[in-house]
């Protein structure tokens, strides 16, 4: 089956890309947006009919490999 | 004095290390991330590069190569592991060193030249040089150190602040932070004091001609201290 994540960066930390693109989109006249905070986003295609396992798998992955915990947060959706 | 210096694929800072080594007297030897174990080394060193062409985040791929198992293992029975740029950023991925290094605040690539002022000489990578600002090299877009608030009480309180950048006098303010880093952080230990991640780069200054010596100054002390 497939999983989702998405890791983001932790409230709070840094994002220069994510400024750089707001302030970006402010001068091409979307005076209104305040804030970008950028991600990533992951497709998982895990040989496991459960899905309950497949996502604790993830999980796993997540907390070893697709996320820095010190800096990101992670969401399997 | 037996050193080796670990390449991945992307590495691109291991042959400059390995001339440096040699002219201070290391015996050193090149060892590829998927060998299973690092011959009998005094000093291992995991070098500046893109390593995995920097892919997730910086360090990270690599962080879990099949060489990194016998770098814990060397670096958890009290061996010296050094990371210079990208080593550091895979020391701090692999877990040794605590933290990470996060793009540059402005989102530049810096390549210069920089004054770091060493903070902590009660170990083996500091110990006999008498100079107190070094002149050292940087060639990073990911080398603005953050960690938590509790984590970096705890490195401050251990005295495992290596090195933090300066002007020529010493002074580590923020006019002197080129990348951004926490408290102007340019290297750290782990609290034994014999794994060194930095973004600076020694190797890049040994030659008098071309650089400056302050990264001779460096491996002098080391291999005295080995």
């Amino acid at each position: 089956m497939k999983v989702k994540v998405i890791v983001t960066l932790k409230n709070g930390v840094l994002d220069p890309q994510g400024k750089a693109i707001q302030q970006t989109l402010n001068g091409m006249t979307f005076d209104n947006v305040s804030e970008v905070r950028q991600g990533k986003y992951f497709d998982i295609e895990v040989n496991e009919s459960d899905e309950n396992k497949a996502k604790s798998q993830v999980e796993e992955m997540c907390k070893k490999l697709l996320a820095n915990l010190v800096i990101e947060d992670y969401k399997i959706l | 004095m037996k050193s080796s210096v670990i390449i991945f694929p992307g590495s691109n800072c291991d042959r400059d290390m390995d001339v440096a080594l040699k002219k201070f007297g290391f015996e050193n030897q090149m060892v590829w991330h998927n060998d299973a174990e690092i011959p009998k080394s005094d000093l291992i060193v995991l070098p500046g590069g893109f390593s995995y062409g920097d892919y997730l985040r910086c360090g990270s791929i690599a962080g879990k190569s099949r060489i990194i198992k016998s770098v814990v293992n060397f670096a958890n029975s009290g061996g010296l592991v050094l990371g210079i740029c990208n080593g550091f950023q895979i020391l701090t991925e692999t877990g040794l060193l605590p933290g990470i290094l996060q793009q540059n605040k402005y989102l530049n690539f810096i390549c210069k030249n920089v004054f770091v002022k060493i903070k902590n000489k009660e170990n083996k990578y500091f110990k006999n040089i008498k100079k107190e600002v070094l002149e050292l090299h940087i060639a990073h877009n990911e080398g603005n150190y953050f960690c938590s608030n509790d984590e970096l009480k705890s490195i401050e309180d251990n005295g495992q602040i290596a090195v933090t950048y300066c002007d020529d006098k010493g002074n580590d303010d923020e006019p002197n932070n080129p990348n951004g880093a926490i408290k102007n952080i340019a290297g750290i230990f782990n609290k034994d004091k014999n794994i060194l991640g930095m973004m600076p780069h020694p190797e890049r200054m040994i030659d008098p001609f071309l650089s400056g010596e302050d990264g001779s100054l460096f491996f002098e002390n080391l291999i005295g201290n080995v």
